[in-house]
């Protein structure tokens, strides 16, 4: 059966745990040792939506162990504009390639294209919805950087519309994490998620300032509010820069607190704490390559 | 439904009203004001050369008052009535041969539905001209309906969004 990755709903704990396993091995490849492990495969990568981090990482993942990499192109110039669907254009690309990554504007576009598909779906994110990818690196920067286990992690900033902290709140119910969700009201996570959490038996408070739990965790995971998702600009302006983090708020944190944010920032954390022992990001964009490289490759079937 | 049960009713002009049939499918205890959708549940339009029966707000023992829908010379399936429920979570279905009630039944809601609701998310992959069918799991109790491309949950006003 194909392998698709969609949603972290499809993956149990154990295969997670397997999966941020086989990225140990991964790492000495990301890091430049030379690998053909992919070597004679094609990956196919079909961004419908603009990506930097993503497209590349998965690019240079791909490419770390020998395999190949084709694209879309720039959308407007593609068989998109000539009014093709999703559904085709993924029926022919399958035809070419060993795995395609997909991101797409459409929440449920994957999991579409997983219908439609000969070879394996990696969704890199489907408009509002999942991100498996950018949550399965997230864990394992927790898992290097700091730990799974007795995990206190406040998620900061716009608990709404992202995403992100979507698919890592629901990863980290299933290791009993203790979450704080700091946002504006406006911005409060949704309730359906909150419940889904609660479902599976996780810790979850909320607050407005990241001040009231500073000291008391081990994970500050700081997220961007994405001007794109708002449908009212004004409803944007009310709430944009509204968290900062700075050297003067991190005064009252714990030895061993790590900053983790999924890039890019705009104003949220200040450029000096980049040099804090604190600020995790950058490494945190490196390890979507060992990440990437364990799923290409269990994608196409050779791990 | 036999005539005996409609006297039980204690209704007037049970002639017209619940006249029996000889074969076919009596959906009973609806909800009351629940008929037509459960017709449009079922895909039954103006189009269909089927006999169908329709009573609104029949007065009930029970429930205070129901609607009943006949649809005469159709046996429905387990499978199409099942989603009745979702608007009338109490209807009884009775399949008819030869003027008999020869199978009697509780609806009750199936674990996916494909093609009845629309995702109310905007943004979906199901609400756009790819080809794709809408799907969603349902939890019972209480009911809601969760897409399976976007996990939106619909919770409320589940027949304004029947296709």
């Amino acid at each position: 059966m194909l392998r698709h990755i969609i949603s972290m709903k499809d993956f149990s704990r154990d295969e997670i745990d397997i999966i941020l396993k086989n990225t140990m091995d991964f790492e000495p490849r990301a890091r430049g040792q030379l690998s053909s492990l992919l070597s004679g495969k094609v990956l196919a990568t079909l961004f419908y939506e603009p990506s930097t981090r993503t497209r590349l990482s998965f690019e240079t993942a791909m490419k770390r162990l020998g395999g190949e990499v084709i694209d879309l192109g720039p959308v407007e110039k593609s068989s998109v504009v000539k009014g093709e669907t999703l559904a085709d254009t993924i029926r022919v690309i399958g035809n070419y390639a060993d795995a395609i990554v997909l991101r797409h504007p459409r929440e449920g576009a994957a999991r579409m294209a997983a219908e439609y598909s000969n070879v394996p779906i990696i969704n890199a994110g489907d408009g509002a919805g999942h991100h498996p990818t950018q949550t399965l690196l997230d864990l394992y920067t927790i898992m290097r950087e700091s730990s799974l286990s007795n995990l206190k992690i406040a998620l900061v900033g716009d608990l709404k519309y992202g995403r992100t902290v979507h698919s890592l709140a629901y990863a980290l119910s299933m290791y009993h994490a203790d979450m704080t969700l700091i946002s504006p009201k406006q911005l409060q996570m949704p309730d359906v998620i909150k419940k889904d959490l609660k479902k599976q038996g996780a810790s979850v408070s909320e607050t407005t300032t990241i001040e009231d739990v500073i000291g008391d965790i081990d994970v500050l995971y700081v997220t961007r509010i994405q001007k794109e998702r708002f449908p009212d600009p004004a409803e944007y302006q009310k709430v944009a820069g509204i968290y900062r983090v700075t050297e003067e708020l991190l005064k009252k944190a714990r030895d061993n607190l790590i900053i983790m944010h999924p890039l890019p920032r705009v104003d949220e954390i200040d450029a000096a704490v980049d040099k804090t022992k604190y600020a995790r990001y950058f490494e945190q964009s490196f390890y979507g390559v060992p990440i990437r490289m364990t799923l290409l490759a269990m994608a196409m079937g050779v791990v | 439904m036999n005539k005996k049960k409609n006297n039980s009713d204690g209704s007037m002009n049970k002639e017209l009203r619940v006249r029996p049939i000889r074969h076919g499918t009596v959906i009973d205890h609806i909800t009351a004001g629940q008929a037509l959708n459960v017709l449009k549940i079922l895909g039954i339009s103006g189009t269909t050369t089927a006999v169908v029966s329709v009573a609104m707000n029949v007065p009930s023992k029970v429930m205070g008052s129901k609607d009943i829908v006949k649809i005469e010379d159709r046996e429905l399936e387990q499978e199409e009535v099942d989603r009745v429920s979702l608007i009338a979570p109490n209807a009884t279905i009775n399949i008819i041969r030869d003027f008999e009630v020869i199978e009697k039944y509780r609806v009750d809601l199936p674990e996916h539905l494909e093609g009845v609701m629309k995702c109310d998310n905007p943004n979906c992959i199901s609400n756009t001209s790819e080809p794709v069918i809408s799907k969603f799991t349902v939890n019972k109790k209480p009911v809601e309906l969760r897409c399976i491309y976007c996990d939106h949950v619909i919770s409320e006003g589940i027949t304004e969004h029947l296709i």
